[in-house]
């Protein structure tokens, strides 16, 4: 999802000489086709983040459109008062992509596991924030993101994630994807957890249970309309997200359903209020949190029998 | 052991008609405002009013001209007397100074972009001096002729995001790009020498790449020489240390930490300091 969101980058910057990569201190050799052909535009300004993004809205506010690149934690929280002032305030056209979203660095440490990016950038006025759920979901935004107002914030999953996204389907900026319809429940999505969520779903029709999946693209800002329309009809909502549970999808999900008015029962599958002690991989540290097929399926099962 | 910028010599050269003038529009403005760093905006008061008037490239008519020279001030609470000079040459009108920090008045306690003349919002230290890099390299980008201007604090620099970007600045050889560091001595708790001694700065900034000259930062000649050879070396970011006095011109705000921002100041005492400044 990386190659492809960089690769994509420097496509883009071919065609329009407003577009400026910005890296902090990243792999060798990463981008090097963009630093040979377009020197100029390439930056590489070391360890140093905070500095790395308030020039880039430097840039911004004379009229380019910097994408800045490094590790999530990195990204969203060593240099917050930036984004919250250099980016935000200014309505500047930044694009953060964190790379790792979530606990992709799982081996790491909780130093570098990006669990609380979402709640942290939902705060913030005129933030855009995207988390696609594989490269091809990727590779359909991005081009959207050249023009878009404000800055936007791109979650980026590990690479080489199962392509599980549907091109049939739209995907826009700010919009929701129904991924499936179902009767008995909605399991709402964001990033790679469209995935399980879609195993859990053919787990579920083996039952007699069919679940709805309406898969976020975009977290902030929310599609209130995509998630209350289907709320309204199912009554039985989960939401999952490879992230803290204060703050991030489920908390957006659990803030528009308390002001509805709908008669909704909700649980929020996601990284409970502590940091992960284990090490392992993404995938194992994504199973002890229930973020899993069957961490779904049981979430769905229980929040049915507990009508 | 003489340090050649300590904060311990204080300049004393003395002010001239159009200084108090601007020194009184402080004033008036922070007294109708009830609230304001006054000390912060009397030590930056020539190093603006030389830039406005000699140096800088902009048009009040046209706030967003394309080849305009940018000024970022990043020491933001120092806007007072930036305010003063937008609103003498017309950015907007004189009467918004009446209006500082009320409810529905243009001009808050730090700058803000929406003010005409005003580049960026500022006022959470540490920030202007990346911004101004980014706009240098994006001048550079665009093969523009236009220059950019950052203003410092010394206390300002205890921020770490202060010396990122003088990395970068040096590491780019930013010839365009000019910072002027307001050396008054004074932080919000006390002397800079005691709270974070940052001397020897000259030495500092040079061993980032940057071509560094002093100066009394009150003294108008010597301020309009030094701004009229810029940049100081080829191929080099240019900088600037002006000794200043925070809260010059008063002797009871001079160099006073009980001046660093005042609120509720009462009507005779803001008659003392019109007084002190005749």
């Amino acid at each position: 999802m990386r190659k492809t969101a960089l690769r994509r980058v420097h496509e883009m910057a071919r065609e329009d000489p407003r577009i400026v990569f910005l890296g902090s201190d990243l792999g060798p050799g990463t981008l090097d086709a963009m630093k040979d052909e377009l020197p100029e535009r390439f930056f590489m300004e070391g360890v140093a983040e905070s500095n790395l993004v308030g020039m880039a809205a430097g840039l911004a506010l004379e009229g380019f459109i910097p994408y800045v690149n490094t590790i999530a934690t990195f990204l969203t929280r060593r240099c917050f008062d930036q984004i919250v002032v250099d980016a935000c305030l200014h309505r500047a056209r930044l694009r953060l992509i964190g790379n790792g979203g979530g606990l992709v660095y799982a081996p790491l440490g909780p130093t570098h596991q990006a669990i609380e990016d979402l709640a942290i950038l939902r705060a913030l006025p005129h933030m855009t924030i995207l988390a696609p759920c594989d490269a091809d979901e990727m590779a359909r935004l991005m081009p959207q993101t050249v023009d878009h107002s404000g800055p936007i914030y791109i979650r980026l999953a590990k690479g080489h994630d199962p392509i599980v996204s549907d091109p049939d389907l739209d995907c826009v900026i700010g919009r929701g994807i129904t991924r499936r319809r179902g009767d008995d429940a909605l399991v709402v999505t964001t990033g790679i957890t469209l995935r399980p969520a879609l195993e859990a779903a053919e787990r579920l029709a083996t039952r007699g249970v069919e679940i709805e999946i309406v898969h976020l693209p975009t977290v902030k800002p929310l599609d209130v309309d995509a998630v209350l329309e289907a709320a309204a009809r199912l009554r039985w909502v989960v939401t999952v997200e490879e992230h803290s549970v204060v703050g991030g999808l489920g908390s957006a999900v659990a803030e528009v359903l308390a002001e509805s008015d709908l008669p909704c029962r909700l649980r929020r599958l996601g990284i409970p209020d502590v940091f992960p002690t284990r090490y392992g991989s993404q995938r194992a540290l994504m199973d002890d949190f229930g973020l899993s097929a069957d961490g779904i399926e049981q979430a769905v099962l229980a929040l049915r029998a507990a009508r | 052991m003489p340090r050649p910028d300590s904060t311990t010599e204080r300049p004393t050269t003395p002010l001239d008609a159009r200084s108090k003038t601007l020194r009184r529009a402080v004033v008036r403005t922070l007294a109708a405002g009830g609230r304001g760093h006054l000390g912060a905006a009397f030590s930056l008061v020539e190093m603006l009013r030389v830039l406005y008037d000699d140096v800088l490239q902009v048009d009040a008519a046209r706030p967003d001209w394309p080849q305009r020279d940018r000024l970022l001030l990043s020491k933001g609470h120092g806007c007072l007397a930036l305010y003063v000079l937008l609103a003498e040459r017309g950015f907007f009108d004189a009467t918004e100074l009446e209006r500082f920090c009320h409810h529905d008045g243009l001009l808050g306690g730090h700058p803000e972009v929406h003010i005409p003349g005003v580049e960026a919002s500022t006022g959470s230290l540490g920030h202007g001096l990346s911004l101004g890099l980014g706009m240098a390299l994006a001048a550079r980008l665009q093969g523009a002729a236009w220059r950019t201007f950052v203003v410092l604090g010394d206390g300002e620099s205890n921020e770490g995001s202060v010396w990122e970007a003088a990395l970068s600045a040096g590491k780019h050889r930013l010839e365009s790009l000019t910072v002027l560091v307001d050396v008054n001595g004074l932080q919000s708790y006390g002397p800079t020498d005691e709270v974070q001694p940052m001397a020897p700065l000259a030495a500092k900034w040079r061993a980032f790449g940057f071509a560094v000259d002093e100066v009394d930062g009150h003294d108008v000649d010597a301020l309009r020489h030094r701004l009229g050879r810029l940049p100081f070396a080829a191929g080099r970011p240019s900088l600037l240390l002006c000794h200043t006095v925070k809260g010059k011109g008063i002797a009871e705000c001079e160099h006073a930490p009980s001046w660093h921002h005042r609120s509720r100041l009462a009507p005779d005492v803001v008659e003392r300091l019109l007084a002190a400044l005749d």
